[in-house]
């Protein structure tokens, strides 16, 4: 399915965050979404989730415009994303943070809930079986058994894309999944943006390390101040005076030139 | 109960809610298959456990309830032990609030209160049979809860403590200065309970009524805590943006813990008022939501166990510390002050953890 962001922009107290931002992130494709900090990316991302609303602007999903629906309700239209700052929930198992992912799949009535009905012990076992199928499938099969506080940084950043994918999302917006990550986690996130975006799930990538971003990468847009800096393929977006200056002075393009 | 006590105890429970992480893994892990390897004699042991506790806790629960009256000398032991039953029902629905979702409620002796003087005013001014006063009381709790769960759970922490103290102080107020209704700050007496031609009066019929519905609603906390909306509910504690975007309507689900926690605590009440047979606006006020919230955080966060003990604890504790006299409320105070410093997170979840090391 189509996102469309349709002229966003996005104010805090004054602050534009994200400014008249157009873009389109077509299907099957790792869409990825670049810049300095502080251009707006995970403001972006904020919006696109329902966590923020934007202050001038509208979200398409396909042919709907979602701009009023609230996180949940976005999130069972497909959209799912993992956080730059971790948001896991410590209080759980890894394996129930990923089983909540399933939540949008599971029976919610609670008189069936409360009597623990076959319907609820069906889905449970599902739930279980799925989020430890996924946990293995993001490499953290050693960590089926484990409580969420006990495990390491680069571990829980797979662990929210497990959860993420849980939700059997159509699209998927990853937030710096490799930031903190050595170069051999590096790589394996890069492989399993790979088997992602391969399942046909459109990803969307906000990332600072380039190598992965120009490796993986279909589309890439660049943000300056929340705007709309450059876009195109890597190729393209490598070579863009502009993409360079912003990265790397004003100097830099002459040296380029 | 020791006033002074209660309220430096609440000042830590409340602190530590605003940390807030307590871990809860009802779910038996899965087999070793799925384990690591290496690992997997560990994580079978503590599922292993931990399974016992789920379904094994519920029987040791109906054991020790069926047991315990053959140690009860006289009639003010059973009452200690209806009121210690009655008491940790509405602890169960309470820790769902506080423990599991992470909400805190400053207010749930106004509803205990309210399902005890809905039983009372139902059956002694208007003739109703007792069981439809109960369920009225409770359908009645639910729908008030529902009404006013909306506005005040968009509130967070210090905030959503003070709404749920004016709600109870509401409560309490409206109980006192009912008098045609409530009679009043000197109570009201409550007829008999009727079950069809039954007449259920006596410690005794009331301390296995109590013991089976306390029972009963452990059972059912359990269940809902392991069921996809218990999950819900811990991961909006743990984290609520996580939550809202991984597809779960965080306001509903804070609201549906709020009535239910105040459902259970309206049948407790409603079992007390026909127990006691007398209600007075005592068990509205203020130091009863705390004593409640004492309970839960003493028995433990996110543990429905803990929060039987921690009832038990504060209702027997105070009875048998009556041999210090007039040292009884230091000694509680004490008590409680520390077990919240040597045990942060309470009774149960403690020694389950240490059980588990043992084990383990």
């Amino acid at each position: 399915m189509r996102l469309r962001v349709d002229n966003v922009t996005k104010e805090f107290g004054g602050v534009r965050a994200v400014s008249e931002l157009s873009f389109t992130v077509e299907p099957g494709r790792v869409h990825s979404i670049i810049g300095p900090n502080g251009a707006g990316k995970t403001t972006l991302f904020n919006i696109i989730t329902g966590v923020y609303t934007p202050t001038q602007g509208r979200i398409w999903l396909g042919d709907d415009d979602i701009t009023a629906l609230p996180p949940a309700a976005r999130a069972a239209r497909g959209i799912a994303r993992t956080f730059q700052n971790l948001q896991i929930f410590f209080n759980m198992t890894a394996l129930e943070n990923v089983m909540v992912g399933r939540h949008l799949h599971a029976p919610r009535r609670i008189l069936p809930s409360m009597f623990h009905m076959p319907g609820i012990k069906r889905a449970n076992r599902e739930a279980r079986e799925r989020a430890a199928e996924l946990m293995r499938k993001v490499g953290l099969a050693r960590f089926i058994g484990a409580d969420a506080d006990s495990m390491p940084y680069g571990a829980l950043k797979r662990l929210e894309i497990a959860r993420a994918l849980a939700t059997e999302p159509k699209i998927l917006l990853l937030d710096e999944p490799a930031a903190g990550l050595n170069p051999k986690e590096t790589l394996e996130i890069d492989e399993l943006i790979q088997k992602i975006a391969q399942s046909g799930i459109t990803v969307v990538l906000v990332e600072h390390n380039m190598k992965l971003v120009m490796g993986v990468s279909d589309h890439i847009l660049v943000l300056d101040y929340g705007r709309r800096l450059a876009e195109g393929t890597a190729a393209e977006v490598r070579n863009n005076p502009d993409v360079i200056r912003a990265y790397l002075g004003v100097g830099a393009v002459a040296g380029a030139a | 109960m020791g006033d002074r006590a209660q309220k430096s105890l609440f000042d830590l429970s409340v602190a530590r809610k605003v940390q807030g992480t307590a871990k809860h893994s009802p779910h038996a892990p899965l087999s070793a298959t799925e384990a690591a390897p290496g690992g997997d004699g560990a994580v079978r042991t503590v599922g292993a456990w931990l399974f016992s506790a789920r379904t094994g806790g519920v029987l040791l629960l109906a054991a020790i309830v069926a047991i315990l009256p053959l140690f009860l000398p006289n009639k003010f032991y059973f009452d200690v032990a209806i009121k210690t039953a009655l008491h940790a029902i509405v602890c169960v629905g309470l820790n769902l609030l506080i423990g599991y979702a992470g909400q805190i409620s400053l207010g749930h002796a106004g509803f205990f209160a309210l399902g005890g003087y809905a039983s009372a005013i139902l059956t002694a001014r208007f003739g109703w049979p007792g069981l439809v006063a109960m369920l009225a009381g409770a359908v009645g709790v639910g729908v008030l809860a529902f009404l006013v769960a909306r506005p005040i759970l968009r509130l967070k922490g210090h905030y959503l403590a003070m709404a749920t103290l004016g709600l109870g102080i509401i409560i309490s107020i409206i109980i006192n200065r009912e008098i045609p209704l409530t009679g009043g700050p000197d109570g009201m007496s409550v007829p008999a309970l009727w079950v069809g031609p039954w007449r259920l009066t006596g410690p005794i019929t009331w301390y296995w009524i109590s013991g089976v519905t306390l029972v009963l609603a452990v059972w059912l906390a359990l269940n809902l805590v392991e069921s996809p909306m218990g999950r819900a509910l811990r991961a909006l504690h743990g984290s609520e943006v996580a939550a809202e975007t991984t597809g779960i309507d965080v306001t509903r689900y804070k609201v549906l813990v709020f009535v239910v926690s105040a459902v259970f605590a309206s049948i407790a009440g409603s079992l007390f008022a026909h127990a006691e047979r007398f209600m007075t606006p005592v068990e509205a006020g203020f130091l009863r939501s705390i004593e409640f919230v004492t309970m839960v955080v003493l028995g433990g966060m996110a543990s429905i166990f803990g929060s039987v003990v921690g009832a038990a604890i504060l209702t027997a504790l105070p009875q048998v510390l009556a041999v210090f006299h007039d040292f009884k409320h230091l000694a509680l105070g004490a008590i409680l002050i520390a077990v919240m410093i040597f045990m942060p997170k309470g009774l149960v979840p403690t020694l389950a953890a240490l059980w588990r090391r043992r084990v383990g």
